[in-house]
């Protein structure tokens, strides 16, 4: 078991929560258990919603299940929709995707990864990076970004503006569309539309690289804090090509350790059960994943922008390749661990977005009209893989001959980083709180370790029936009273 | 008025509607470009009277659109707060009475239901949602009926009957009981008579009965109410007939 996961004897502690967790995306919150020298003795990332969406897809039509899935986030809903259709292509029978419906579907999804991107950088974690950690937190938000870095903030309001009109030309709306259907997608691209996105990727590039320049001189004024903040060294996955460069939409899965050495590698994503096991742990709504050979203290793992990038051998852009390899370069040759790093890479992962969909727009098959892949046999049982902004999400379908769902499985991004970011908030807490009076700023630090690998904690918390639920009821006295128990 | 005007013409909300004798008053409205808010009726099929969407003040008396017919010089109040205030009370109703869940349901955009409580202004459900138990029944091949999102007009079960001929749809129950049932020996849709090129499988105004295996096939913004309103769709709703659907079509599902 994790150090710091369970104090010995609790009952002699304080407890300190911070609840709720904020600028990140759902409810959580974080407890920790201290001693009266506040020596740090417990430190627990808690969900405390539930979703149950594994549940109430089952009995559903198949092709209701992408658009439906979708709704579990608000923030990216595109990675839902096109992992659940991608499982889904497979259920109704389809073969290989028309040229012009996987770039469709690319786009997409790539606009996804700007916008969600955006969003997190500049109106969740940019408060912190910009303003400082332990600066006025009525003043550390976005508005408190807007007055001091006006321009800033413009260009993180924009990048995301264009990153969800990319998914509005494809899906239809910019939150909640269609577009991928199984087999394909139900609309074609316009010239209008294209030379609409066309006209302002440059500057999107422009901006994103203008970031990293800017988090860049930001880790250069104090690198020895950047480059330890809430450092864990675990393993790191994510979806490569055969040639190992990153692939966002599709790929084989990898798995390096902290040093990047190999763990698995070209691991068809349907077999994710051979290699990937979950835990269940009475404390958290949220489910622990690990590398089934590694076992659970040893195999926990890293997804999301800063484990991918480093998992790659490469990325397949050149302006976003030259950037990876000049944030890896502080690693002297190692991956690199330090928390706050997933920003760095968020924001080179943008840049291969906004890249990879300037390639797209300038590709003539982008504006095809043959949208939907031909029909062969009807499977029962599919799996869809995608890496969502989060990192890694799985989803895993079975559906009888009447078209109804009867399981699903979701392992999404967050999920996958449980034990991740749990890890880092036990460093930050060791780093920064351990034997000191408990401040806002000091708590705050907690929270930037959270707020770094931007949990989707509603997304994380679907799996109703699954989890053990407890319900306490305590008495004035702190005795327990009764307690109920869903196994 | 004259009393030779008043012959061949009555009015809605003082705008003068010529009609044809055996119209009613909603084919007249309709026919004239006036729109009246109503779910159970289709042109194809004869009048019901049962979802009350379409009530209409006659000479100061309530009365269903659909069903009262056209007179010479009646007067009809129709766009009017009241009625529309009362309209919207019916389909929230309609709302919680039963499972509708729009995000997720494959006729959104090309649901009268849905289309009716945007045009309409419904903002909230108001009511307590019953959130019923209501079967879904898969066991058609090419048919999926999801009674979660019945609303009991019932053109499913007059198509089938006046229409395709094989009384496949009925109502049963009383009440807050009332449910469609399937004429069938085992009461499943995959033991009925019904094929997918039957009219009652393409009546449905909500989405109680899809063709399986088809989701989202029109993208948003080509949907039929994405453009504009139901309220400026009257041609369209006066016209619609019910689609046939080629066999090849099917095939290629």
């Amino acid at each position: 078991m994790s150090q710091l996961e369970t104090a010995a004897h609790p009952e002699t502690l304080r407890r300190v929560a911070i609840d709720p967790v904020t600028r990140v995306e759902g409810h959580g919150k974080v407890t920790l258990l201290l001693d009266q020298d506040n020596k740090i003795h417990q430190v627990r990332l808690h969900i405390v919603e539930f979703r149950g969406f594994e549940v109430f897809i089952e009995g559903r039509p198949y092709w209701e299940v992408p658009v439906t899935v979708q709704r579990l986030c608000g923030i990216c809903p595109v990675s839902h929709q096109l992992a659940a259709v991608k499982a889904m292509d497979q259920i109704a029978g389809y073969g290989p995707l028309t040229p012009t419906a996987e770039k469709l579907r690319r786009l997409m999804h790539y606009g996804q990864m700007v916008q969600s991107h955006a969003v997190h950088f500049y109106h969740l974690a940019s408060p912190d990076l910009l303003l400082g950690f332990d600066s006025d937190f009525t003043r550390r938000n976005i508005v408190g970004v807007a007055l001091d870095f006006p321009e800033i903030a413009k260009q993180g309001v924009l990048l995301r503006k264009y990153g969800q009109e990319v998914i509005r030309h494809v899906a239809g709306k910019r939150v909640h569309g269609t577009g991928a259907i199984p087999g394909g997608v139900n609309k074609a691209l316009t010239v209008v539309e294209r030379d609409e996105m066309a006209r302002d990727i440059e500057q999107m590039i422009g901006w994103t690289q203008g970031a990293i320049d800017m988090v860049r001189r930001l880790h250069e004024t104090n690198p020895g804090f950047y480059n330890v903040f809430g450092e864990s060294a675990g393993n790191m996955m994510g979806l490569m090509r055969p040639d190992g460069a990153l692939d966002f939409y599709h790929g084989a899965l990898r798995a390096v350790d902290p040093l990047g050495q190999t763990i698995f590698d070209q691991v068809d994503y349907a077999d994710y059960q051979q290699v990937l096991q979950e835990e269940i742990k009475p404390w958290s709504y949220m489910k622990f994943p690990h590398i089934k050979s590694l076992g659970a203290d040893k195999g926990w793992y890293k997804v999301g922008p800063l484990a991918r990038v480093q998992a790659a051998t490469y990325l397949a852009t050149p302006l976003a390749e030259i950037e990876r390899q000049k944030m890896m370069a502080l690693g002297n040759g190692k991956p690199v661990h330090g928390t706050l790093f997933y920003h760095w890479a968020r924001l080179v992962e943008i840049l291969h977005a906004a890249e990879m969909i300037r390639d797209l727009l300038n590709d003539p098959d982008i504006l095809g009209t043959d949208l939907m892949a031909d029909r062969g046999e009807r499977r029962y049982e599919a799996v869809g893989v995608i890496e969502a902004p989060r990192g890694t999400l799985f989803h895993h379908y079975r559906v009888n001959e009447d078209d109804q769902v009867t399981y699903c499985n979701l392992i999404v991004s967050t999920t996958n980083n449980n034990q991740a970011m749990n890890e880092a908030i036990r460093t930050v807490a060791r780093q920064y709180l351990d034997g000191r009076e408990v401040t806002e700023g000091l708590l705050n630090h907690i929270e930037c370790a959270i707020r770094a690998y931007d949990p989707c904690l509603s997304c994380a918390t679907h799996a109703l029936g699954k989890m053990p639920l407890t319900v306490e009821v305590v008495d004035a006295d702190g005795q327990l009273a009764s307690s109920l128990s869903k196994a | 008025m004259s009393e030779t005007s008043n012959a061949n013409s009555f009015s809605i909300d003082g705008q003068r509607i010529p009609f044809t004798p055996g119209q009613t008053i909603l084919q007249a409205a309709l026919a004239a470009g006036v729109y009246i808010p109503h779910l159970c009726h289709h042109p194809d099929l004869k009048p019901h009277g049962s979802c009350k969407l379409c009530t209409v003040i006659v000479n100061g008396r309530n009365g269903s659109a659909c069903t009262q017919m056209a007179m010479p010089g009646i007067e009809v109040e129709n766009n009017s707060p009241t009625l529309n205030d009362r309209r919207r009370v019916l389909l929230q109703m309609l709302f919680v009475e039963g499972n509708h869940f729009c995000p997720g349901c494959e006729k959104s955009g090309n649901c009268q239901l849905q289309a009716l409580a945007y045009d309409l202004e419904m903002l909230a459900p108001h009511f307590r949602h019953a959130y019923p138990v209501r079967p879904i029944d898969t066991t058609h091949p090419d048919v999926w009926l999801d009674l979660n999102r019945c609303i009991m007009c019932e053109l499913c079960v007059r198509a089938s009957r006046d229409i395709d001929g094989k009384n496949v749809f009925a109502l049963a129950g009383r009440g807050v009981d009332s449910h469609i049932v399937v004429n069938s020996p085992s009461g499943r849709l995959g033991d009925s008579a019904l094929s997918i090129d039957d009219a009652a499988v393409h009546v449905c105004p909500v989405g109680a009965i899809m063709v399986k295996r088809v989701g989202y096939a029109v993208p948003i913004g080509e949907r039929q109410f994405d453009e504009q309103p139901i309220s400026r769709q009257v041609d369209y709703l006066a016209a619609r007939h019910i689609p046939i659907v080629p066999v090849a079509a099917t095939e290629e599902r």
